[in-house]
């Protein structure tokens, strides 16, 4: 929340909207920290004490149930709705300041909204529909018509210029609402339910081309939504909403990992973790691990210590080079040898921070062998062993006690690895160079 | 208990009395201007032969509603011209159509305020009430006096009966566009005139033509009533033949009203709906597929690999 002004795109400081006569006073009232259910018999406080910030180009969801404030929350953003106290920042400019005129000065070059049943105008023709902002902005009709139909090829409504809005499937409604929100260029986008009227299989497909276009255009969304998977899907950071204040704001993972209290944890319970967590956010630091120039002496002292029959190797620049196994070392140190990189297998899978749990599901079932997670420089940053990976879909909180089984027992004995050192032993210092904790 | 009596009626009196002494020139001024228009109206009806005439309306019906409508205007053209109510019939249809046309050009616009502004509304709402409720012939009275007898106090009494629809059908179309759309206009920064020209008139434009309808068959109800104050046309041939208890005429004239009313009620509920049967809809429809596929073309011109379109 200490960002500089140059990377806000919207900033909203302690939004309060109040229905009813005496507006001010229910604000009032609610400040002094009266609940919401005390100042009901004055009216009703949809939006109480909100703020936050939108990062430019950035997904931020505001989520709630119908009646959470968030339609009203999103209407006062672009000033549709006027605020009843706090100021909301859009482009440098307040909103809540400025005459009539600036405000839709505003809203022509800085913020436009797609509706949740599409708004579009009835009687005009799609490519007439995309081109509305650019004709308020006063661009001439054969430029905006040009500029209109690279939006429709954009969105995938290539030859469907000329029809009417009702010629249309709901989902092709709203590429032409979307496609109107994005022909304006403006650099914030408002979202209201956009996708909520549409059946599922087009929602999903929307939400992936709504991911494609900002990835590809860069452009803040402010995306608003009742439903937890659409939120999780498509959002940088979530604002939780309820009875109008936002009660926690974070990523998905934060959310789900961390909610600020039942109301959140009870709603993200049903969410499907497996999509939204990240290997990085449950990966486990490696113990068994080793570099490649300690030698198979230290190789074996390290698994016997751990008790496993298989450690990580890791190269002199400490990226990621593969596993030993406990029997190939064995061999190795009987045999006197003392390099490592004969024996290095490739069979443990290495997968980014990011991937999602569901894609770590098949590797897994695979190989006995814990997932490596490496960055982009293949450094070796953590190891998720099975359990680990089904506790974390199961959301079985895992530190509780100790994981039993972390990486594959040791299939030779304690005393039998001991008695081999000891036979092989020619100095003592090497033992421990390349145990890392 | 006899005593109490309000004298409401010698206020009326006298406020009317004040106001003819005090603005008699606007009225006169008034008078003229209305007594102008009917006779223009008047004149390009009655002026050229029947047949003209009948052409003229035959072909609207045929462009508007389609070839079964323009046979029946013919036809009933025909049977007005041979009950001898040709020219009362024109007079009339001069009355009915300036009559309207003013009503129009004030109801509307009153709509439209009414449903920006909610005060307005308020204000206006009983007004109409009075003026709808109000017995018809007792705004013969006031206009008789105001602008003597003739036609222009039956055009101001008709205007008064006729605009309440006109202002409340616009008020509830203007008020009853889904407010998403007009959120829309504000969202991308439109101006209220914007919003109103664009969006909000478009879209109440089924309402309001149902209020100009509304307003066309009132004009036409109450015409035939300012023929008591001398008017003329249709509305005192009715008035004559029940002067004289004369069935023959009040037949003849009375169904001349009727095919007058079923004429103008027809025209103006097909100009409400988008899709209407006629000659000029078709038109239109084939001018916009034709400049619809021209626009495919040119757009598969340019676009190398258009993508396909997706659901």
């Amino acid at each position: 929340m200490t960002e500089s002004p140059e990377t806000i795109a919207v900033k909203a400081d302690n939004l309060y909207k109040a229905f009813g006569r005496r507006p001010h006073e229910i604000v009032k009232k609610l400040k002094a920290g009266k609940s919401r259910a005390e100042i009901s018999s004055l009216g009703v406080a949809a939006v109480i004490d909100a703020s936050f910030e939108v990062k430019k180009g950035e997904i931020f969801v505001v989520m709630g149930l119908s009646g959470s404030g968030k339609s009203t929350l999103i209407r006062m953003l672009n000033g549709l709705w006027d605020t009843t106290s706090g100021t909301v920042t859009v482009g440098g400019t307040d909103i809540t300041r400025v005459s009539a005129r600036e405000l839709r000065d505003v809203r022509r070059k800085n913020i436009s909204m797609v509706f949740q049943h599409f708004a579009l105008l009835p009687h005009r023709t799609v490519i007439d529909n995309v081109a509305y902002g650019l004709e308020i902005q006063g661009m001439g009709r054969t430029e905006r018509l040009a500029k209109a139909q690279i939006i429709i090829d954009l969105v995938g409504l290539a030859g469907w210029a000329d029809n009417l809005p009702s010629e249309l499937s709901g989902g092709m409604q709203q590429r032409v609402g979307l496609g109107r929100a994005l022909a304006a260029d403006t650099d914030v986008l408002l979202m209201d339910e956009a996708f909520s009227a549409l059946d599922p299989l087009i929602r999903r497909e929307m939400q992936e081309q709504l991911i494609e276009l900002q990835a590809a255009l860069g452009k803040t969304i402010i995306f608003i939504t009742h439903d937890l998977n659409e939120a999780m899907f498509l959002g940088d950071r979530i604002a939780v909403m309820r009875d109008g204040r936002i009660v926690q704001i974070g990523t998905p993972e934060e959310i789900l990992t961390d909610p600020a209290n039942d109301y959140v944890a009870q709603f993200v319970q049903d969410v499907d973790r497996a999509r939204v967590l990240t290997a990085a956010s449950v990966m486990e630091p490696v113990r068994s691990v080793i570099t490649k120039t300690a030698g198979p002496r230290a190789a074996l002292r390290t698994m016997r210590d751990l008790q496993t029959s298989v450690t990580f190797v890791l190269n002199r620049d400490r990226s990621f080079a593969g596993i030993v196994r406990d029997r190939d070392v064995l061999k190795l140190v009987k045999a006197g040898e003392t390099d490592l990189g004969g024996i290095i297998r490739d069979d443990a899978k290495a997968v980014l921070p990011e991937t999602a749990l569901v894609d770590l599901v098949e590797p897994s079932v695979e190989s006995e062998l814990p997932i490596a997670v490496v960055d982009e420089k293949n450094r070796l940053l953590g190891v998720i062993p099975r359990v680990t990976l089904l506790a974390a879909i199961g959301n079985v909180t895992s530190n509780t006690g100790p994981l039993p089984v972390v990486l594959p027992p040791a299939t030779i004995s304690i005393s039998q690895i001991t008695e081999i050192l000891g036979e092989t032993a020619d100095d003592t210092q090497i033992d421990t160079e390349g145990v890392h904790a | 208990m006899n005593d109490f009596r309000i004298p409401l009626g010698s206020w009326v009196e006298s406020f009317v009395d004040f106001i003819t002494d005090t603005f008699g020139f606007i009225f006169d001024f008034v008078r003229a201007g209305f007594d102008g228009a009917y006779e223009g109206v008047e004149f390009l009806l009655g002026a050229p032969p029947f047949w003209a005439i009948m052409l003229v309306l035959g072909v609207l019906a045929l462009g508007i509603r389609g070839w079964k409508f323009a046979v029946g205007t013919v036809v009933g053209l025909l049977v007005i011209l041979g009950v001898d109510q040709w020219d009362n019939a024109m007079d009339t249809l001069a009355l009915v159509l300036v009559a309207s046309v003013l009503a129009i050009v004030i109801s509307v616009p009153l709509g439209i305020l009414a449903a920006k502004s909610t005060l307005a509304s308020n204000i206006i709402r009983p007004v109409l009430d009075f003026m709808q409720t109000m017995p018809a012939f007792v705004y013969l009275i006031p206009a008789l006096i105001l602008f003597r007898i003739g036609v222009v106090p039956g055009i101001v009494a008709t205007i008064i009966f006729a605009m309440a629809p006109g202002v409340r059908l616009t008020e509830l179309g203007i008020r009853s566009v889904d407010q998403e759309v007009v959120e829309a206009g504000q969202a991308f920064g439109a101006s209220p005139w914007r919003i109103l020209r664009q969006i909000q008139l478009p879209l109440a434009t089924p309402s309001i033509m149902a209020g100009i309808n509304q307003v066309i068959m009132l004009s036409l109800s109450m015409v035939v009533i300012s023929g008591l104050v001398g008017a003329g046309g249709l509305g005192a041939q009715v008035i004559a033949s029940l002067n004289r208890i004369d069935i023959a005429l009040g037949f003849e004239a009375g169904l001349a009203v009727v095919i007058l009313a079923i004429f103008l009620d027809r025209i103006t509920a097909s100009l409400g709906s988008s899709d209407s049967g006629g000659l000029f809809g078709s038109i239109r429809r084939v001018l916009r597929s034709r400049r619809g596929t021209d626009a495919a073309a040119s757009v598969a011109d340019t676009n190398l690999a258009p993508h396909p379109a997706r659901v």
